[in-house]
């Protein structure tokens, strides 16, 4: 393995004391700036998803200048919009026994106990404001008849705190902090800059001090300075090819910014969801998730023999396996996502998977609507049939559904401190693209908790602790601004020169590929290591034989791409050496060399109960510096669903 | 366009309403014409009512149709490059795509209108024919081709109306979600209805029950 | 179901300040599994390779939700598939043999970019004219504290679910954004929330909507009709309303 371990790293930024008041007295901590002098502080933020939306408004509502950059036509595209299930708040609305303190635990636990204890008290108390907020801007929550705001439990949770608006929370989230952030761009503080894509973070005096973006219309190099920048670009599925992530996904910014000394924590952490529909050919160009709820009545099943090609309707009962219902009795089809995916895995790989290629499992409502009747059935899920009919062509009340699971989030990202920041001075990290609060997995509906709680409420005080400090950040050095630049036109030059003879997709696809096999739903030493040697050798080719189209100064979807593309190469290899050297497993990472009597994750909290944070390296020997974890207040314990 | 046409739907009523004045008999029909004239007096001179309504639903015509126009030109010019596939109507039927079409017909009919039963220039009766006379003789089997214009006109007054009914609702801010549906087949029997009371006179003429 | 060849007539732009025109391609094996953008992959794919430019168009989510994407389609933004957006239009609604037209959506407020790729930033100026309720973060009082009587919730969510795609101003034969404007002024005014600002805010965003340079409403209706969220045409009458009074 091609790594050294370099010094260990420190939060330092987390007060002592009792972990419910450490929010508290580090807001109480921080340095406030005069109203004044705000006006005359830049912050940059990166993406308007959740995060980096919300971020911006609040920002720019505190008085600072801040500049939005987005690659869609208009930050209301962001792919915060296509969350579906809801976002859970410690409100205990309905009396049910839910606390700040029991949404804390249970993230931990969720979290396979890999994520920090003080940053997911913190998430859980400003839960709870994030749902006041959200409802003052508009955002319709499901109601129940009396007007007051209807919860559901989600995800296995054993209380009801998830608040959803149908299966559209994160559009409706997303449009209150689009709105929100439209507003300060019209009172000015905000300016807003859509089909502009970054591409380096200009590093000077040690700190974070502007961006290189691309204009994608014009394909200007533009920079832009400021005294603290944000990445809120989302996570980094799309290494993948396929998966839930908006095409567009990308994982340049915080890959740059990590390039200039951001230490990248736990990129192995990857969360598969178990319910999307199947790849149905070579040309699949994404994969579509269907909400999990659908497990509250389908029944998952495989046929028992390999290789039975009969149609669903035609393969007699006893010749079913509802294999999680038969593994996990007690949980039966509601085991968490990612022993569902792996279990679709294991009985895919034993040749009894149905529909194109075998990768795919039934998901039978038949029994449900035998049960409960068509209507009600329709009534619940009418909506994910007709869109699971729009794109299978398949109708779900006749013929149990095709589902298989697919690369949905991302829980690594670039390492940060209690205020957010990362190790480059200035440079702060939210939302998906940071690797902070889920541990080694996310709960089903804290994604949308977690950008808004960055966006709303933490950064906004944790840069203004820093900003309080701008006067001592001195100039910008002009030769800083000019070798990002120069990196950027470099790059860019490059990829135009090759002029080979297979596309950036193709490449991208192949990429996707090895690392689904061989860095998937599970990994081993064997397949990480065959990982390791293919995907230098694609990269090498991928600069010998890329062929890009066109020219810089014009719309260039062909080059975005291309750069794109580039950079998932150096991640890639990242995330299989991060999951190499972590040889237990934990959350979403199951290595086949850890795990019990009865095929669950087995974590080995002794070796690896840290945070890998990755410096980047320009001689391509990554140094790991590890980040303890303590936990204080839940005790470890090892998952059991059976 | 919604307040100018509820102006014209208004005086359209009355006017049907008039209309069916001729099934009362010639007596009845012509008294009723002389009325339209002498309302008012003696508080105020002779026709004053009636020039008023004129000037009125002049105004409303000519305001009508600069509104139209004016649509019409901020159309053109919010989509200056225009598709070129075919374009197919996804919606509402014929009556809401022949607004602009429709509009023209009507105001032609309009101008023949007039010189046919107000000013009598061109109805065989001519201008001192009794207003009963003229309905008579105009609509009279011979000239066929004036009740099928007539008629035609007619009903694409009537399709003019069922859409533009319903669409002064919406402009005017009238109706929610559930009333929509109750507004639009409002408009539909309210239009037809208007259709059936023009046309009765002129179908009645020709196949001589009036005479 | 086999496979299909076909024939794309699409309109081919460089740039804001190019003519323009319709350039014809041939695809071929194209399955019906395929979703309409990845049939456009698999042509650009072969653009790209044989040194020509692909054809430029707006895409994001691939799953509905994003509003990114729209292409007039064969005379229909979206395509006749009702309450599909472009990206989950599939092929099995295409015939062996068929010619598809493929245009951007054509307005004045909406100038091409390039290629099927548009401008929509008026889009974005409509809202910051008043499509917000004003809550600075952390000012907000307890989510209860505030019932909303479950039928206007239900209709504010009915007008929330717009995508801000712009297919209702491409199906127009007027080009107007009325149904844009009015499921943000409906959804916001329904609300107690929004009752403050709601006068002030249908008459900025309805100024903004015209100031654009969009056409004027004859409630055709063909806007909901293409519409992929089918927001209805009753938010028009409630934009109009509000409108009116607020003057």
């Amino acid at each position: 393995m091609h790594y050294t371990v370099g010094e260990p790293i420190q939060d330092a930024k987390a007060p002592e004391g009792p972990v419910e008041e450490r929010w508290d007295k580090r807001r109480f901590a921080a340095k406030l700036v005069n109203p004044a002098n705000k006006r005359k502080l830049r912050v940059i933020v990166i993406g308007t998803g959740l995060a980096g939306g919300s971020a911006a408004a609040t920002l720019g509502e505190l008085g600072y200048q801040v500049t939005s950059f987005c690659y869609q036509d208009s930050p209301r595209r962001a792919h915060s919009i296509a969350a579906q299930g809801g976002i859970n708040a410690a409100k205990n609305y309905r009396g049910d026994g839910d606390s700040i303190y029991r949404l804390f635990y249970d993230t931990v636990k969720g979290g396979d106990f890999r994520s920090r204890e003080s940053n997911v008290y913190r998430l859980a108390q400003v839960s709870v404001n994030i749902i006041d907020q959200a409802v003052a801007q508009g955002v319709p929550f499901a109601r129940e008849y009396g007007g007051l705001l209807d919860t559901r439990s989600f995800g296995g949770a054993q209380v009801s705190r998830t608040f959803y608006a149908r299966g559209q929370t994160g559009q409706q989230l997303l449009l209150g902090a689009y709105q929100a952030l439209e507003r300060q761009i019209a009172a000015g503080t905000v300016t807003m800059h859509t089909r502009h894509e970054m591409l380096d973070v200009i590093v000077s005096g040690g700190r974070a001090r502007g961006v290189v973006v691309r204009d994608m219309v014009t394909g200007e190099i533009e920079t832009h300075l400021a005294d603290a920048v944000v990445l809120a670009s989302g996570g980094y599925g799309n290494v993948f090819f396929l998966s839930t992530n908006a095409k567009g996904c990308n994982t340049t910014a915080i890959w740059r910014a990590h390039r200039r000394g951001a230490y990248f924590g736990n990129p192995c952490y990857t969360q598969i969801h178990p319910t999307c529909i199947p790849v149905s050919g070579e040309y699949q160009s994404k994969l579509t998730l269907m909400s999990e709820s659908l497990r509250n009545d389908g029944r998952v099943w495989v046929p028992k023999t390999k290789g039975d090609s009969r149609p669903a309707h035609e393969i007699p009962e006893v010749e079913r396996d509802y294999y999680l219902e038969r593994i996990y009795p007690s949980f039966g089809n509601l085991v968490p996502r990612d022993i569902a995916s792996r279990a679709a895995k294991n009985v895919c790989d034993e040749g009894r998977g149905v529909g194109p290629g075998g990768l795919g499992v039934y998901l039978d409502f038949a029994d449900a609507i035998r049960r409960l009747g068509r209507d009600a059935v329709e009534k619940k899920y009418g909506n994910l049939f007709e869109m699971y009919e729009r794109i299978t062509g398949e109708n779900p009340y006749e013929q149990p559904m095709r589902i298989y699971p697919a690369v949905h989030y991302t829980m690594g990202g670039l390492w940060v401190d209690y205020d957010l920041q990362s190790t480059v001075p200035g440079l702060f990290v939210i939302g998906e693209a940071n690797f902070s609060d889920h541990g080694a997995n996310r709960l089903g509906a804290s994604a949308l908790m977690q950008g808004l709680a960055d966006g709303y409420f933490v950064l906004p005080t944790t840069v203004g602790d820093y900003l309080a400090g701008a006067g001592d950040f001195g100039d910008i050095a002009q030769e800083d601004i000019e070798e990002a630049v120069g990196q950027v036109q470099d790059k860019i030059d490059r990829l135009l020169s090759v002029q080979g003879d297979r596309t950036a997709d193709s490449f991208h696809r192949e990429l996707g590929k090895i690392m689904w096999d061989y860095c998937g739903m599970e990994r081993s030493e064997e397949s990480l290591r065959k990982a390791l040697e293919l995907i230098p050798e694609l990269k090498k080719e991928f600069w010998a034989r890329v062929k890009v189209s066109g020219v810089n100064e014009e719309l260039n979807q062909a080059l975005e791409r291309a750069g794109r593309v580039a950079d998932f190469f150096e991640l890639a290899e990242l995330m299989c050496l991060d999951a190499l050297h972590r040889t237990e497993s934990c959350g979403g990472h199951f290595r086949a060399e850890s795990q019990t009597e009865e095929g669950e994750a087995l974590r080995d909290d002794d070796a690896f109960a840290y945070v890998a944070a990755w410096e980047w390296n320009p001689d391509g020997t990554p140094v790991l510096h590890k980040e303890t974890l303590e936990y204080e207040y839940v005790k470890m314990t090892q998952r059991s669903y059976k | 366009m919604a307040v100018t046409g509820a102006v014209m739907v208004l005086f359209l009523v009355g006017h049907v309403l008039g209309n069916l004045k001729m099934f009362s008999g010639p007596q009845a029909f012509n008294d009723y014409a002389e009325w339209l004239r002498t309302v008012g007096e003696p508080a105020v001179p002779r026709r004053t009512v009636l020039t008023l309504v004129e000037v009125v639903l002049a105004a409303a015509v000519i305001l009508h149709m600069w509104s139209a126009i004016s649509l019409a030109r901020r159309a053109n010019k919010a989509r200056p490059v225009k598709y070129a596939a075919k374009r197919k109507n996804q919606a509402s039927g014929y009556a809401t795509h022949t607004m602009r079409f429709g509009g023209l017909i009507i105001v032609l009919f309009l101008v023949w209108h007039l010189l046919d039963l107000t000013f009598a220039v061109v109805n065989p009766a001519g201008p001192a024919g009794l207003p009963y006379d003229r309905m008579v003789q105009g609509f009279a089997l011979e000239r066929w081709w004036v009740t099928v214009f007539y008629a035609l006109s007619v009903i694409m007054l009537g399709l003019h109306l069922r859409h533009g009914l319903w669409s002064a609702f919406q402009t005017l801010g009238v109706g929610n979600a559930r009333a929509r549906q109750g507004l639009s087949a409002g408009a539909a029997v309210f239009s037809l209805l208007l259709v059936a009371g023009f046309l009765a006179v002129p179908f009645a003429v020709m196949i001589g029950v009036l005479k | 179901m086999s496979t299909m060849n076909l024939t794309l007539r699409v309109w081919r732009q460089k740039g804001p300040e190019d003519k323009g025109r319709m350039v014809t391609y041939k695809v071929v094996d194209v399955s019906p599994d395929m979703s309409f953008l990845e049939m456009l992959d698999v042509l650009n794919d072969r653009l790209i390779v044989e040194g020509d430019e692909p054809i430029a168009f707006d895409h994001d989510c691939r799953e509905g939700i994003c509003g990114m994407c729209g292409m007039v389609i064969n005379g229909v933004p979206h395509g006749e598939q009702r309450a599909t957006t472009t990206c989950q239009l599939h092929m099995r609604h295409f015939n062996d043999g068929d010619t598809i037209t493929i245009e951007p959506w054509r307005a004045a407020a909406f100038p091409v970019v390039k290629d099927l790729v548009v401008d929509r930033t008026s889009f974005d100026r409509i809202i910051q004219a008043g499509g917000f309720i004003s809550v600075p973060a952390g000012s907000a009082p307890d989510a209860h504290s505030l019932p909303v009587q479950k039928d206007a919730a239900d209709a504010a969510f009915d007008a929330a679910t717009c995508i801000g795609c712009g297919a209702c101003v491409a199906a127009c034969p007027n080009g107007s954004a009325s149904l844009f404007t009015a499921a943000k002024i409906t959804h916001l005014g329904l609300l107690p929330q929004g009752q403050p600002e709601r006068d002030s805010r249908a008459k900025a965003m309805v100024e903004q909507m015209d100031a654009e340079g969009f056409g004027g409403c004859t409630n055709t209706g063909e806007c909901t009709a293409v519409c992929p969220k089918g927001i209805p045409l009753s938010t028009i009458a409630r934009m109009n309303r509000d409108y009116l009074s607020a003057k």
